[in-house]
């Protein structure tokens, strides 16, 4: 699969040669080739593990050929030709250059070294008006998925820059750039500009973009693998078409982590033709040195259930205090609160222990982040809002608490250790429950045998494409058949069939009804030559203030308050005078709360107190046993692949001694008990408990899917009678109880589990279900934000999330029942089938399991049932079960009336 | 089509439950399902019906609150298409509710129009359907904040406001009197515009309906179009108008309404 990485090495512009030189270096082979790849006009993926160098592989023939052509040119001004500052020579380094790690030459475009750096030499900058060879616009443009990333890239590439003396200027452009700079750039573009996929579909949908990109030569795109998994990646995938079309003679790099399938990331890097598939060269640089992990065998007593293995507590601290800095990676938000918590109550030793999540106000995290960068803190206990990009030199030890969820997952977050290529990283995986156990022994084989699982290729959004199209027009008139090759030159749209391109053109220019009734109100117009056009200049001024796909969970801000008892309070009832704001939360969890109720949140426990507005009211408050968020952040599903390492672990009790003795006495137990299922099984085991029937299934697809299988089966056994009252899921299964007895139903007939699981019930028990689905409605709300169909903005002013929430469950309710097959609910099943529903990987799983269910009638609860079954009360109890909630709210007041 | 007709029709077998209710008796089983409940307001028994409308059987009248007709292309010349079936589906729930209880008369609070030109855009079948709804019937329609102005070119009579024996009907209900928290002047007035919904908390799940909020000497009705949002019953315009918490709100639920005092609701 990889290039031949040994290719003559294409000789160095002197000015590089002495650089490297100077300072004992040479270029990585990678570098070259990247390099010679460029010189030959192709595109290419380099796929490396972090630490090898990747940033000035990218940049290096950007560097090289804007310095070849500013020196070939007569017409240069002299002032941007003036000889490298004097620095390196003698084998001295300026204070603040980059750092060498190991004996071979890598710069390190390292964004953590301190403020030194940021004062280094300032960039010359080419001229202003200085006469250039190209006609003026962007050389080089990179795109990041993090805009402070974007920024640590361009402050770092400043460093060899200035030390070279190249005549290249480099310039970000984030939705911080104030207005005046980004007027400068359009005039008067950067040789090298770095930024966001949002901000380059701003830059597309401008008249100016065919000047702007015009002599584009290069485009960067930095961690692509993370990029491509979401509608960003449509949205990127779409301006990189618009890219090739503006400047044909343009070539990609992209930079990667390690992924499971290089060739289609590849492919998201070229243009692609109907019927054929191109890719670009892929290079691969092979891993260092392999990663030590562990699994933390914890002397205490594991837990059959929860994920906040605050068991291990008094290891992990033990652990922070005998390395230099740690980063402790958790899943959720929550998690991350409570450890913190917990890891400060038993702080004696006072080590630096700092919090960061993405919930967190945005100065407190930068300010963690700055600490952090200065090795001022011993540990950090983190979400996946450090998963990426940013790297902090000094990190020694990598504790991951809780399942691992995917093996490339796992990688990236070890990597996150001793980032030199050359030195093992170490890392320790903390299970927090006898599951995880069996997860975090499946990740560490996969992380040895390199296994990678990452998402597969996605099929591009139809909302995204009606926004992009949108844009199109923005920048000037287009005809349908040009968009239409063009879009179909985008990977993940290189499927896409006529007749749906058309229903989003049609969506964009008048809502895509059936009854055409907005012709009068149409977005765009074909004109006489068969061109669109925008029909008014206002559609564009509010396709800018809408643009991205990243539509967040409506979000209420956490502001500090007095406590109740000391608040002067107003005839209202709630004027508390409001302290800061320490963050914010997702208003479902907010809507969860009832006031007086307590939870942890930015490191304290807080009382809810009132809403007001957009913001929650809390106060201070010392309780035993807050109630903590449960937030939706950062919950991942196990991956598909994991979870086949994990039935396969479960099938092999040869392989059981390979996990702690408490689970492989837990296994025993359950093969005793009742059975332990074959690799391709389902076990189902149906059990009477206190006055109920219990149905417990093991399907190890995440919760996700395991939700949408709970609702589903419920249904059905409400049809077949047996009265099911609700039903909780968690990673690695499923139990559904109810009234009648399951046990019994099966073993006299009544209840054929094989039709149970049958796969129709993605048919009309799934239709049924999503049309009153929270979940659906809620994909749908994104759909139609990311579409356009509600604006999130409007003339600057933020419309309320709540009225947005408010009207687009009505706009859903109602579309759904007049026109089904409309392109956006289109767009949100399509979003469900992999989202928030996991359908793809329900279905996936049915069709696995077909003719392979095994039922073991119990009468009593097995072993491995135990920790879904401790979920129950803990877990929010899922079913249709919402008019029994409002009579017992109504039974409630009738207990209250009688006393 | 085929599924537009489907469920419509499901959605009237599911409301064939209502004569039972209306007439205050059981259907077979005993254990059916109560989908109107009756309220007394103003010494009146009134019938808060599923649909989220109002009969008066003394009176033989219907009243709906704030149907708001022709939202979607108010929103549409903003330049927000949202889809147009908004007026079809309102009319639809309308015409269902109006078959039920064959009035001879049908109060619309205001409102009924979400802007002053929206009579005009009324689609041609739409027009025509209102048409039939209001053949053969006294139909009056309330001034409200978004229809001031009497329609053009639609049937029906056109007030500021309705007084028929103990009840005064209007759009916006009157605050109570701030010094006193005084009622007298609005007891057995039926007004909408507020849009109440009522938040319960219950088992950690939150659950939001659109309610009628009474305290026994007005009421407030639910709003009554398909693209109308709601303001919780704690909102503070609530308390100037019962002068303060102590009313009940009866939340619309699938088959049924549920009574549950305003305290017991969440912001």
């Amino acid at each position: 699969m990889s290039a031949p990485v040994d290719p003559p090495p294409p000789a160095l512009p002197a000015p590089f040669d002495r650089w490297f030189a100077a300072r004992g270096w040479t270029p990585r082979p990678h570098q070259l080739a990247l390099l010679a790849a460029a010189r030959a006009g192709r595109s290419a993926l380099l796929i490396a593990p972090t630490g090898a160098g990747k940033t000035l592989a990218g940049f290096l023939p950007t560097l090289v050929e804007v310095g070849e052509r500013r020196s070939g040119d007569p017409q240069r001004s002299p002032r941007t030709l003036s000889p490298s500052p004097p620095v390196g020579e003698g084998g001295e380094r300026p204070e603040g250059a980059s750092r060498v790690r190991g004996d071979t030459a890598t710069l390190r475009l390292d964004p953590s070294p301190g403020p030194s750096l940021r004062s280094g030499p300032p960039s010359p900058t080419r001229g202003e008006g200085s006469g250039s060879v190209r006609g003026g616009g962007l050389h080089t443009l990179y795109v990041s998925p993090l805009k402070a990333l974007a920024v640590d890239i361009a402050r770092n590439l400043e460093q060899p820059v200035a030390e070279m003396g190249l005549p290249v200027r480099i310039e970000t452009r984030t939705g911080d750039t104030p207005p005046s700079r980004r007027q400068r750039q359009r005039r008067d573009p950067p040789d090298i500009l770095l930024t966001t996929p949002e901000q380059l579909a701003l830059l597309l949908a401008s008249a100016d973009a065919p000047y702007l990109f015009g002599d584009l030569r290069r485009v960067v795109l930095d961690e692509l693998h993370a990029l491509v998994t979401s509608k960003r990646g449509d949205l990127l995938s779409l301006g990189l078409a618009r890219l090739f079309a503006l400047a044909p003679g343009l070539t990609t790099v992209g930079l990667s982590a390690t992924v499971a399938e290089p060739h289609d990331l590849a492919r998201v890097l070229v243009p692609q033709r109907p019927g054929e598939t191109h890719a670009a060269e892929i290079v691969q640089v092979g891993g260092g040195a392999a990663p030590i992990v562990e699994m933390l065998d914890t002397a205490e007593r594991l837990p059959w259930a929860g994920h906040s293995a605050l068991h291990a507590l008094a290891e992990i601290y033990a652990m922070i205090g005998r390395h230099r800095t740690t980063l402790v990676f958790v899943n959720t938000r929550s998690q991350a609160e409570m450890l913190f918590q917990a890891l400060w109550r038993i702080n004696d030793d006072g080590h630096a222990i700092a919090l960061h999540h993405g919930s967190l106000d945005v100065a407190q995290r930068r300010k963690v982040e700055a600490a952090m960068g200065e090795g001022r803190l011993r540990a950090v206990v983190c979400t996946s809002s450090l998963d990426l990009g940013i790297d902090w030199g000094d990190v020694d030890l990598v504790i991951n608490v809780g399942a691992p969820k995917g093996a490339s997952r796992l990688t990236q977050r070890i990597g996150r250790a001793n980032h030199r290529l050359d030195e093992p990283s170490r890392a320790v995986l903390v299970p927090a429950n006898r599951f995880e156990v069996l997860e975090c022994r499946a990740a560490i084989e996969a992380v040895a045998e390199n296994a990678q699982d990452t998402p597969p290729l996605r099929t591009g959004a139809l909302d995204v494409l009606a926004q992009h199209v949108l844009g199109r027009a923005c920048a000037g008139p287009f005809a349908a058949d040009d968009l239409f090759c063009e879009v179909r030159s985008a990977a993940p749209y290189a499927a896409l069939s006529r007749e749906s391109f058309d229903a989003v053109v049609d969506f964009v220019a008048t809502g895509g009804y059936a009854l055409k009734a907005y012709e009068r109100f149409a977005k765009i117009r074909r004109g006489r030559d068969g061109h669109w056009r925008i029909s008014h200049p206002q559609v564009a001024q509010r396709y800018r203030l809408n643009v991205g796909t990243i539509v967040e969970e409506p979000m209420i801000k956490i502001r500090l308050v007095p406590s109740r008892g000391a608040a002067a309070r107003g005839p209202s009832g709630a004027l508390l005078r409001g302290g800061r704001v320490l963050g914010e939360v997702e208003e479902y969890f907010v809507e969860t709360l009832v006031p007086g109720d307590t939870f942890v949140f930015a490191g304290e426990v807080l009382r809810y107190e009132t809403l007001v507005e957009n913001e929650a009211y809390v106060s201070r408050a010392t309780a035993a046993d807050p109630k903590v968020p449960a937030y939706m952040g950062g919950k991942f599903p196990l991956s598909t692949y994991l979870a086949a390492r994990v039935r396969d672990l479960i099938a092999t009790p040869a392989a059981w001694p390979r996990l702690t003795g408490q689970v492989h006495e837990w296994l025993d137990l359950q093969r005793l008990r009742s059975r332990v299922p074959k690799a391709g099984d389902l076990l189902v085991e149906t059990f009477p408990r206190a006055d109920k029937h219990y149905l417990v299934c093991y399907p190890f697809e995440g919760r996700l899917a395991h939700q949408t299988l709970g609702m589903l089966l419920t249904r059905r056994l409400e049809r077949a009678r047996l009265r099911p009252l609700g039903f909780v899921a968690n990673e690695y299964a499923l139990a559904v109880w109810g009234l009648g007895d399951l046990s019994l139903a099966v073993t006299q007939g009544r209840l054929s589990l094989a039709d149970l699981f049958a796969e129709d019930m993605l048919g009309d028990d799934l239709e049924a279900w999503l049309a009153e689905s929270a979940l659906m409605k809620r994909t749908f709300r994104q759909c139609a934000v990311i579409a356009g169909l509600i604006e999130r903005r409007s003339g600057g002013a933020e419309k309320s999330r709540r009225q947005v929430t408010i009207s687009t469950d009505l706009v859903y309710d109602v579309l759904r029942k007049h026109q089904p097959d409309h392109l956006l609910l289109r767009a949100a099943r399509a979003e469900a089938a992999t989202g928030l529903l996991d359908i793809r990987r329900l279905g996936l799983l049915l069709s696995r399991v077909r003719g392979r269910i095994v039922h073991e009638p119990l009468p009593r609860v097995s072993p491995l049932a135990v920790p879904v079954m401790l979920e129950i009360g803990r877990e929010p109890v899922h079913g249709e079960a919402s008019e029994a909630l409002l009579a017992e709210a109504e039974a409630d007041l009738v207990r209250e009336a009688m006393g | 089509m085929e599924g537009i007709r489907r469920e419509s029709a499901a959605v009237r077998d599911a409301r064939t439950i209502s004569p039972a209710a209306a007439d205050g008796g059981a259907t077979d089983g005993g254990a059916a399902a109560v989908a109107g409940t009756t309220l007394v307001v103003a010494g009146v028994p009134l019938v808060a019906d599923l649909s989220g409308a109002l009969w008066w059987p003394a009176r033989r009248t219907l009243v709906v609150a704030d149907l708001h007709l022709e939202k979607g292309s108010a929103c549409a010349v903003r330049g927000a298409l949202l889809p147009p079936f908004d007026t079809a589906e309102t009319l639809e729930r309308l015409a269902w509710v109006i078959g039920f209880y064959d009035p001879t008369r049908v109060i619309a609070l205001g409102d009924s129009f979400h802007d002053g030109e929206g009579a005009d855009r009324l689609a041609t079948e739409n027009r025509a359907h209102l048409g039939a709804l209001q053949s053969g019937r006294d139909w009056v329609w309330i001034a409200g904040n978004h229809d001031p102005e009497p329609a053009r070119a639609v049937g029906g009579r056109f007030v500021d406001t309705l007084v028929d024996g103990p009840l005064l009907f209007r759009h916006e209900p009157s605050a109570a009197s701030p010094a006193t928290g005084s009622l007298a002047a609005a007891v057995g007035e039926i007004a909408g515009h507020l849009h109440p919904c009522a938040r319960i908390v219950q088992r950690g799940r939150s659950l939001t309906r659109r309610c009628f909020a009474t305290d026994g000497r007005r009421l407030v009705m639910p709003a009554f179009g398909a693209y109308t949002g709601g303001l919780s019953v704690r909102h503070r315009a609530f308390a100037r108008v019962f002068g303060g918490d102590a009313f009940t709100t009866h939340l619309i639920g699938d088959s049924r309404l549920y009574t549950v005092p305003a305290v017991r609701c969440i912001a």
